[in-house]
C-alpha cells in the first residue's frame, strides 16, 4: 500500500519510464470519451480478460455517457440553507434570482428552479464498484470522461485516473497532429499511459 | 429606433436606401505594442544577461503548436511543412549568431570572434547554441564518411518535439527542421554557405514505426540534423588548412 501511495507522488513529477516497477497494481482497461459520448480510446493493460470487439466498446461508452448524464440530474437535492449564517454566505449568489420572493425558500422548489447552486453537487457517477472490479470516472472540466478498469483492492484510482487526464493535457492536447473529439492515434500517449499502467 | 420611426415613413424610407451606413471616419493611429505594467518591453532589457529565467514549456509547446498548424494548413506535402517551418526558425538563427557572441564577450571578459572554421562553428552550434536555447548541448557531433561537405549534429530527444508525435501517413515528417532552420541562420551569417540544413530521424524509427511498437528504443525521437556546407565553404576550409592555418 505504501509503495504504491509514494511512487504515484513521484510519477507526478519524474518521467513514466523512470518509475520503480509496482507489483500490486492492476489496471484492467482505460476508457476515454468525449463530450459527445463517443469512444475516443480503448486499452486494456492486463493480460487474460475477455475481449471485446470495438463494437461492443462503443455500445458500453454510450451507455455509460447516458447513464452519467441521468446520474448527474438525478442526484438528490442538496440540503437548503438552513440557518441565517449559509444564507449570508450564499447571497451573493441568489440574490439576483430571487429579489422579489421575500417567503422563505421551499427546499424542492429552490433547488429545481436554481441550477447554478446545485451543478456543483452533481459530478455523476464517480465510481462503481463490484467483487470482481472497480470502475472509476474522472470527468475534465471540458466534458471528457476517463474511466478506468481496476481491480476492487487498487488504492488511489484517482490518483492513476488524473495522471492519465494529465498525460492527455500534454501529449494529446499538446499535439498539433491530433483533431479534436476525434479518436486517439498518438504515439507518445500510446506510451506514456504503458509506461504508467503496464506491470513489468 | 423608436426616434426613428416617428417622422413620417416615405422620406425616411427613401433616405436610408439612398443613402447606406456611412463609413465611419478613420481612427487615430493607436500602437499596438501593448506594455506590461513595469512599462518594460523586450527592447528595454539589458542584452548581455547571461542569468535568464525559464521559460514554460507547455507555453512554447501551445505556441510551436499553432506555428505547425498555421504551416500544415498552408502546404500540400510533407517537405513542404519542413520547408515552412526551416524558413520559420532562418531569421531567429541570424540574430541568435550575434546575439550570443555578443553575451560570451561579457561572460569571459575578452572579445569574441566568429568562428570561422567549420569545426569552430560546429561547436558553437553544439555547445553555445544549444546551451541557450535548450539548456544543455547536443548529444554528438559527426562528420560524414563518404561526403566532406556533410555533417551531423545529433539530438536524442529535441525539447521542440516533447509532445508531437507523427501521424502515421506522414512519419517523414520532423517538426525540428524548425531548429535546422535556426541552425542554417547561424551559419549563414557566420559567412559559410549552406546548401542546405535538414532535420532527419535517425534511421531505425521510420520502420518501426512501419511494422509495429514493440521495438522498445533507448531514443525513440532521436533527431539527425545534417548540415550540408557549399563548395565555397569547403574549399576555403581546405584552403587555409593547406596554408598551416
Amino acid at each position: 500500500m505504501n509503495c504504491i501511495h509514494s511512487s504515484h507522488n513521484n510519477s507526478a513529477f519524474s518521467s513514466a519510464k523512470r518509475l520503480p516497477p509496482r507489483k500490486c497494481q492492476v489496471v484492467f482497461a482505460l476508457l476515454i470519451i468525449n463530450k459527445a459520448g463517443g469512444l475516443i480510446y480503448t486499452r486494456t493493460f492486463a493480460p487474460g480478460l475477455q475481449k471485446l470487439d470495438s463494437n461492443d466498446y462503443l455500445i458500453l461508452a454510450g451507455t455509460f455517457h447516458g447513464i452519467h448524464a441521468i446520474s448527474r440530474s438525478i442526484n438528490p437535492a442538496p440540503p437548503p440553507p438552513p440557518s441565517p449564517s449559509t444564507t449570508a454566505n450564499s447571497s451573493s449568489s441568489t440574490t439576483t434570482s430571487q429579489p422579489n420572493t421575500q417567503a422563505p425558500p421551499q427546499p424542492p422548489s429552490s433547488t429545481a428552479g436554481n441550477p447554478t447552486r446545485r451543478r456543483p453537487h452533481t459530478t455523476g457517477i464517480e465510481s462503481l464498484e463490484s467483487s470482481h472490479f472497480r470502475l472509476t470516472c474522472f470527468q475534465s472540466p471540458t466534458g471528457v470522461k476517463f474511466l478506468l478498469f481496476t481491480s476492487p483492492e487498487q488504492p488511489n484510482t484517482d490518483v492513476v485516473v488524473r495522471r492519465c487526464y494529465e498525460m492527455y493535457g500534454d501529449y494529446v492536447m499538446k499535439n498539433p497532429f491530433y483533431s479534436l473529439e476525434m479518436p486517439i492515434r498518438v504515439e507518445k500517449f500510446d506510451r506514456g499511459v504503458a509506461g504508467y499502467l503496464v506491470r513489468p | 429606433m423608436p426616434g426613428m420611426a416617428k417622422p413620417p415613413p416615405p422620406p425616411a424610407l427613401t433616405h436610408q436606401l439612398a443613402d447606406p451606413i456611412p463609413i465611419p471616419p478613420p481612427k487615430p493611429f493607436q500602437p499596438r505594442l501593448r506594455h506590461p505594467s513595469s512599462r518594460k518591453t523586450i527592447y528595454d532589457r539589458n542584452l548581455s544577461r547571461t542569468q535568464t529565467t525559464p521559460t514554460s514549456l507547455p507555453a512554447f509547446a501551445y505556441l510551436f503548436h499553432a506555428l505547425i498548424t498555421h504551416h500544415h494548413s498552408l502546404s500540400g506535402s510533407v517537405s513542404d511543412i519542413e520547408t515552412r517551418l526551416n524558413r520559420a526558425g532562418y531569421p531567429l538563427g541570424i540574430k541568435l549568431l550575434d546575439l550570443l557572441l555578443y553575451r560570451q564577450q561579457t561572460a569571459s571578459q575578452r572579445p569574441a570572434t566568429r568562428p570561422t572554421r567549420i569545426v569552430e562553428l560546429l561547436q558553437f552550434i553544439h555547445t553555445t547554441l544549444w546551451r541557450a536555447l535548450w539548456g544543455r548541448t547536443a548529444d554528438a557531433l559527426e562528420q560524414s564518411t563518404t561526403k566532406r561537405n556533410e555533417y551531423m549534429i545529433v539530438d536524442n530527444e529535441p525539447v521542440v518535439n516533447t509532445y508531437i508525435s507523427i501521424p502515421r501517413e506522414m512519419s517523414q515528417l520532423n517538426c525540428a527542421a524548425f531548429v535546422a532552420g535556426i541552425v542554417e541562420g547561424v551559419c549563414d551569417a557566420a559567412g559559410f554557405g549552406m546548401e542546405g540544413v535538414t532535420a532527419h530521424w535517425a534511421s531505425a524509427q521510420g520502420e518501426a514505426k512501419g511494422e509495429g511498437k514493440e521495438v522498445e528504443e533507448m531514443w525513440p525521437g532521436k533527431t539527425i540534423f545534417l548540415l550540408r556546407f557549399s563548395e565555397e565553404a569547403v574549399g576555403r576550409e581546405e584552403a587555409i588548412k593547406a596554408n598551416g592555418g
